[in-house]
Parts: structure tokens; sequence; C-alpha cells
């Protein structure tokens, strides 16, 4: 995109960058707001129709427009700050959920060469970025000060390091696997990996496991069902944005969702083949792979709300068993696992 | 803890169990009914609004006999009667507070003429309390404007009364 604006506008290198990456930020942020309006939607409709309820279905055609009248609602409400609240840190929590959420989308490959940053340590960045994210849930439960908040606040804290334990093991099994960080090359190293035709990790069935685990972790990291502690609705009223109205409570919808559909993404890259087809045969590359991705996205979509629509809330003591006595020493185990068999089959002991 | 149960945990067949329960929930059709533009039938006896019936030459049928308020269980009704001027007793005054009543339908057990009855009327919600404390012109008018689905309900059920 560079070479277009300098080519195009005439511009130096320098000036010509700059534009070209503002207009690749925008071009991610704003279908991807679009997008959390659309599968906040979806959301409620796959939810709604396993209870075998009809959900949104009044405003706009088939109730399409749902996620936006509710925008609307809250764009229009007053922000209201609790006079016992840290009005600084409580305003920036909302932010910095909202922000984290959009800037991990920088690694994202959605096709071949279309990444906004193509950088080496990808992964690192995704994990890094994301623990960031659990700063947003902590400074607004703390900020609030108030009770049920605070609650929340504790137990996502615990809930979010505890699962990003097992995911950097299963991780570090996909990079042993893959011999990269960077995410547009995992997804290459994932073409016609099984049998020679189909392009993912996922049917390893080394990789498997590792796959049904990272998914499960996903859940728990982006705090959804059966792992909603942080806001059981039951205990803690709403959670950590108990306090929170209008537009910071709007951020904090967002970058929960944006959350939602970039673990629905990584998900994808790291197991499904990301924008690969999902079998090496050559008439399927006539879809453009950024088709392939969403597709996927939308498919691990779809198995979040099924989730969500099955699986009772997990008590907490469950949660934190599930976290460090089965998922840590399975992918502990499974590390030493693809490491040997990647040992004797690759490199010959 | 047997071999089996770590087998059942570890395949999660549980939960494959239950998301395919759910999976063939999600193709059901809807229970729900797009309610403003579909409705469920309601039975004859159903306990809805109330209404003040009149006979079929447009005399009111209540008799100011003050049975309704008398069994009330929720002191809902409000009667004050006096002798009309040819000499016949009625109601001056015939009050529902619809925010006390609790739709027991002993009102219309006790009304010896059919006067007072709960009609099919569900649909009744305002923007203000006041418009909830029910005169005798507002009952009347009721009366008036479900006189048809009324006397039907009280046909169909005639024969159990």
């Amino acid at each position: 995109m560079t070479a277009f604006f300098q080519y195009y506008l005439g511009l130096p290198y320098g000036g010509a960058w700059f534009i070209a990456t503002i207009a690749g930020i925008l071009l991610i942020a704003l279908p991807l707001m679009l997008a959390v309006a659309m599968i906040i939607y979806a959301d409620r409709k796959i939810w709604a129709a396993m209870a075998l309820r009809r959900g949104p279905n009044v405003v706009g055609p088939f109730g399409l427009l749902q996620s936006f009248a509710d925008g609307l609602k809250v764009f229009l409400q007053e922000t209201i700050i609790p006079s016992a609240a840290n009005r600084g840190l409580f305003l920036l929590a909302p932010i910095i959920t909202f922000t984290v959420a959009l800037i991990v989308w920088a690694v994202v490959p959605f096709g071949p060469g279309m990444v906004l940053a193509n950088i080496n340590i990808g992964l690192l960045y995704v994990l890094g970025a994301s623990s960031i994210g659990v700063y947003g849930v902590i400074i607004s439960g703390w900020s609030s000060n108030s009770k049920y908040p605070f609650y929340s606040a504790l137990r996502a804290a615990a809930q979010m390091v505890s699962y990003e334990v097992s995911i950097g093991f299963v991780l570090i099994s996909v990079v042993l696997w893959a011999g990269t960080f960077n995410l547009s090359a995992i997804i290459e190293a994932q073409r016609a990996h099984i049998f020679g035709f189909i392009n993912a990790f996922g049917f390893n069935p080394l990789l498997f496991p590792m796959a049904v685990v990272f998914f499960i972790s996903s859940l728990a990291e982006t705090a959804r069902a059966p792992f909603d502690l942080t806001e059981a609705e039951s205990e803690l009223v709403a959670g950590y944005q108990t306090e929170y109205s209008s537009m910071s409570f709007a951020l904090f919808w967002l970058g929960e969702y944006a959350n939602v559909i970039l673990m629905c993404g990584l998900n994808a890259i790291l197991f499904w083949g990301g924008w690969l087809p999902p079998v090496d045969w050559a008439p399927l590359y006539f879809i453009p792979g950024i088709i392939w991705f969403f597709l996927k996205i939308l498919f691990f979509f779809f198995v979040f709300s099924w989730v969500k629509a099955t699986v009772p809330r997990y008590r907490y003591d469950q949660l934190m068993r599930l976290g460090w006595k089965i998922f840590l020493p399975l992918s502990l185990i499974w590390v030493f696992l693809v490491s040997g068999f990647l040992m004797l089959t690759r490199y010959g002991v | 803890m047997s071999v089996a149960h770590y087998i059942k945990s570890f395949t999660l067949w549980e939960f494959v169990k239950a998301h395919w329960l759910t999976l063939k929930y999600f193709f059901k059709p809807k229970a729900t009914i797009n309610y403003p533009f579909e409705k469920n039938p309601l039975s004859p006896r159903f306990r809805g609004e109330h209404a003040l019936r009149r006979y079929p030459n447009g005399e009111e049928r209540c008799i100011a006999c003050k049975l309704c308020e008398a069994v009330c269980p929720a002191q809902a009704i409000t009667i004050e009667a006096q002798p009309r001027d040819d000499g016949s007793r009625r109601t001056t005054r015939y009050d529902i507070d619809m925010t006390k009543c609790i739709y027991c339908g002993f009102c219309q057990e006790a009304c010896p003429v059919d006067a007072i009855v709960e009609g099919p009327n569900f649909e009744f919600s305002t923007e203000t309390r006041e418009e909830l404390i029910y005169d005798k012109a507002k009952l009347l008018e009721n009366g008036d404007r479900w006189e048809r689905a009324i006397a039907a309900n009280l046909a169909a059920d005639a024969p159990y009364r």
C-alpha cells in the first residue's frame, strides 16, 4: 500500500508509509467495529435459537439493526461516574480494554500478505498484548470502589493469568511444529500438512488435543461462558462493568467482543489453517483467502455461542482446578511429546 | 475414579452429548410467538380487564348489591349507591383500583346479575398510575366495547356454571 501512495500521491516514502499505515488501521478497525455489532446480534440469535426463542427480530429486517439501536441508546446516555470512584482510572479502564482489543489485530493475517504488521514475533505480540487486556478489567474493578466490581476484577485477574499459562504451552507446541513465531508463516506451515492435502494442524493427532485445550482456554481468556465468572450476573450484578454506563460501558462491550472475534481468529490461524482453504485442492484457491478466514472465524464464533447456550457456569474452584491441575500438566506433557516427536522425525537423534 | 471415568472426562463425552442436544434444539421450530402480531388462544374463563355490562336495552345490569365489594379480597372495589329518579337502586360510584386488583374473579362469581365481569382483554397498560383507577364510566365503556366477546365467553362457559 505504501508503494501505491508513493506512486499516486507523489509522496516521499515516509509520508506514504504513514498514510498507508493509517489507512490500514482504519481498514481493519472500522470493519471490525461493524463485525462486532453483527456478531453481538449473531450471538443473541444463536443463543436464543438454542433456547427455542426467536431472539431480536424487530429492529430492521430480521432484527439485523438491533446492535445499532442498542449502540445508539448507549451513546445517548449520560456517563455516570460514582462519587467514590477514582475518576481518572475509572475512565481509563474501558479505554485500555478497547485499545488492547484493537491493537492485537495489527498482526492478524487476513490473507496472503494482507497483514498490517508482518512482524516475526507475531505470536509473542499477541500473547503480550492480550495479557495487557486484563489491566482494563482490574483497573475498572478497583477504581469503581464498589464491592462487586472488585470481586469480579480479582476473579478476572486470577482466571486470565491461570489460563494464559496453559495457552503459552499450547502455543509453544504449535511454534515447535511450525518453526516460527510469525503468524503468516505458521499458516503457511499448515499447507498440505495432513496426508499431503489437508491444510490444518488441528487434524494432526499430536496437535489435536492442544487445539481443544486452546479452544477451551480461549473461552476462559475471553471470559465467555462457561467461564464467565467475572460477570456472573447472579452473584456479581454485572461484574466489573457494574458501575459503568453510556460509552464507557459500550467500550467494554466492544472490546470484549473484539477479543472474542480475535480468539476465534487465533483458533483458525493456529490450528485450522487461517486463510488457507480446508483442503489443498486448486479450485478452492479461487475463493480469496480472506473469505476462508472469515468463514473459519464465523464457525468458531458459532461454537463459542453454542458452548454458551449449552454449558452451565463453572464454580470458581472448578475453574482453577481445570486451569492448573489439568490444562497446565497436560499442555506441559504435550510440549515434551511434540518436541520429542520432532527431534525423532525431523532432526534424527 | 475408574478408567472409564477418565476416558469419559478426557474425551469430553458429556460435553459432546450436551452440544449435540442443543444443536438439535437449534433447528427446532421456535416456541416463542411473535407477540404483538401473534397471540395465544385464551380460555373463555380468562380473567382480564374488568367491565360493567348492560342489558340489550341499554340499562346497566348492576343493582348495587355490593356483593363484589364485600367479597373482594384486595378491597379494590368501592361502591356508593342511591335510588335513581325512577326508584330503581343504582350505583352512583363504582370504582375499581386496578393496581390493587389481584384478578381472582371473585367479583364476577359473586355478581347475581352478571354485571361485573372480567373480560378477555389483558392489554390495558398505562403510562400513569392514575389511569389504572377505573371509575364507573370507564368500566361501562369497557362493557360496551367488549360486550360481544364477553357474551360469547359467558355462553361458552354457561354449561359449567
